[in-house]
């Protein structure tokens, strides 16, 4: 082989400083970002955080305005079409080809890879098998026009994921997916990140998916990305994350502490028995979230934040 | 490096699998009730005009309305249908997300501009013929310039079409929504058909509008049509009483050539600001239009 294979500890996306302006509304004022090879990165932030923004820029679909960005070890604004064929998106689309067929748009859309296979990676990937893999093997012959809205968006998964990509990026991919189908795309993300070695990034509103999904968790609020980790790193950060309740003589208790074990033991010590209706409640993703979020919104930008939420 | 290796290679399979997804659309669109509810108004209304009309001689010659008209409006059909067509798709392929999904594929836009041009091409040709045969049985005398006259129906329809399907490439990339070729497409195309000696000699026209008809290539390509299908004495009816086949062909040519340098450019510049955001815009501002 020519060209030298990428190491392992190569992150596949590197991003320092991104900035995004917009006349004068800045809605990234400095991301940094990386993920590694083979890793899945989960976006999240409220509406109108510029997750799409952020996403759009490292497919290569936007200009930023500022900032170092390095995709799969190029910058996308400036990178070629054999930069293309490693990248996957899936992408939200709406009515395109209503007369074509699932399996006669894969069959077209694929050939654009096949100049780029490599033996490790051959590509695209066989249709029927694709078709199998998002769910779709009898639906492959119908016109796309009469698919519902699920189903669709699982053409869309197969169409991002055909060329067999280094780096997918997926932007809501479950946006209007049932439960099952949820957890046939969460099942379809884990093959692509443990068998295929895929690094993935993915924006989500739905915190219970970015839990199952990621291995590490991004919040982006106010343009900026205020909390990385995984899940449970996440949680930790958020002081006073466990809340204890309990009843005494018939009175009620609340009280909420990073450390919840000692507490406990010296509430036993206290009172012994007559503790009573004991419950510990870790702190949710979602409480963790909102913690942060809120918090960001609290530093900075005080009125523009929560209207922008409410428009929505 | 891998990169310089496959870029030959695959910029010209792309450009293979735009000669097939042209030649799908193609066979999608024969298929489609749509489209051939279209192609058959069209053709019955050109015909039952022709037909009421049949018996009209036309002043200064012995030839018949049908006989004059009927090469006129195949000239004025191409040239609508293949600056209409692309304008219409392009600007709806922008907005459904058909461009972006060719944008996020390696030499896509190359397959896709690649489609279209076959894709419209090749529509040109049941819009023709469905109104060509049927005017054969219907009209006696339409070609009187036997094979001469096929072969240079040949030329004109190719060189028309070079010289107006950019055209359409560019308005459908330059129109800023689908809702809008009407009014920067549709209306300003028809003006120039209503000007362009296809349902009554330029002549009749003041003389500054005959120099604007002149201009673009719609008149060349009735003018080209005429010159194929009618006796050489028709001539005499035309402007400078000749067929002025050395012009012709040098307007089409200088529309293809400028046509042909500035659609790639603009079609560059549609497609770096092709987003998925933008596409979700149209999409919004498309469920507000049905609302």
């Amino acid at each position: 082989m020519v060209v030298p294979a990428p190491t392992e500890s190569d992150p596949v996306v590197e991003v320092r400083g991104l900035r995004m302006t917009y006349g004068t509304h800045e809605v990234l004022t400095g991301v940094d970002l990386t993920v590694g090879a083979g890793e899945v990165v989960c976006l999240l932030g409220p509406n109108g955080a510029g997750k799409t923004t952020t996403i759009e820029v490292l497919e290569g679909f936007r200009l930023r305005s500022g900032g170092d960005v390095r995709v799969l070890g190029a910058d996308p604004a400036a990178a070629d079409d054999a930069w293309r064929a490693r990248v996957g998106v899936v992408l939200q689309s709406w009515r395109d080809h209503a007369r074509w067929t699932p399996r006669r748009l894969l069959t077209q859309l694929g050939g654009y890879y096949a100049p780029y296979a490599t033996p490790e990676r051959p590509r695209p990937v066989p249709v029927d098998e694709l078709l199998e893999t998002v769910g779709l093997a009898a639906d492959g012959d119908r016109k796309i026009v009469t698919l519902s809205g699920g189903l669709r968006r699982r053409l869309d998964v197969a169409v991002g994921i055909i060329g067999r990509p280094d780096l997918l990026f997926l932007d809501e991919p479950t946006a209007g997916f049932d439960p099952q189908a949820r957890r046939d795309f969460h099942d379809l993300v884990h093959r692509l990140a443990d068998l295929e070695g895929t690094s993935i990034l993915l924006t989500t509103h739905d915190l219970a998916e970015a839990e199952r999904l990621a291995d590490r968790i991004l919040i982006l609020a106010g343009g900026r990305i205020v909390a990385d980790g995984s899940a449970e790193e996440l949680t930790r950060q958020v002081a006073g994350s466990s809340e204890v309740r309990w009843t005494l003589h018939g009175e009620r208790f609340v009280h909420a502490t990073p450390d919840p074990t000692p507490f406990v033991r010296r509430l036993f010590e206290q009172h012994g028995d007559a503790v009573a209706e004991l419950e510990v409640h870790r702190a949710s993703l979602e409480d963790t979230y909102i913690a942060m979020v809120a918090q960001h919104e609290r530093s900075d930008a005080p009125a523009a934040r929560p209207l922008a939420g409410a428009a929505r | 490096m891998s990169a310089a290796t496959t870029a030959g290679p695959a910029a010209r399979a792309a450009v293979r699998l735009g000669l097939h997804r042209g030649w799908t659309e193609f066979a999608l669109s024969l298929r489609s009730p749509q489209d051939q509810a279209f192609y058959l108004v069209s053709a019955v209304a050109t015909l039952v005009y022709l037909w009421i009309n049949r018996d009209d001689a036309v002043e200064g010659t012995d030839l018949l309305y049908p006989t004059v008209v009927l090469p006129s409006l195949l000239g004025a059909l191409l040239a609508f249908g293949v600056v209409i067509g692309p304008a219409y798709a392009l600007a709806m392929e922008r907005e459904d997300g058909t461009l972006l999904r060719h944008k996020a594929l390696p030499h896509g836009m190359q397959g896709y501009v690649t489609g279209q041009l076959v894709y419209h091409s090749l529509g040109l040709v049941p819009s023709l013929l469905t109104i060509l045969v049927p005017g054969f049985l219907l009209f006696d005398g339409l070609m009187s310039g036997g094979a001469a006259g096929w072969l240079t129906l040949a030329w004109v329809v190719v060189l028309g079409l070079l010289a107006t399907l950019p055209w359409g490439m560019v308005l459908g990339a330059v129109v800023p929504s689908t809702q809008k070729v009407g009014t920067w497409g549709m209306l300003p195309v028809l003006v120039i058909t209503g000007i362009s000696g296809i349902f009554a000699p330029i002549q009749a026209l003041w003389g500054w509008l005959q120099v604007v008809a002149q201009v673009f290539p719609t008149y060349w390509i009735g003018l080209g049509m005429r010159s194929a299908f009618l006796p050489d004495a028709a001539a005499a009816a035309e402007l400078g009483g000749s067929w002025r086949t050395g012009a012709t062909v040098a307007v089409l040519l200088a529309w293809a050539v400028l046509g042909l340098l500035v659609a790639p450019r603009v079609l560059r510049r549609m497609a770096r600001r092709q987003s998925g955001s933008q596409v979700q815009a149209a999409r919004e501002a498309a469920l507000q239009w049905v609302r």
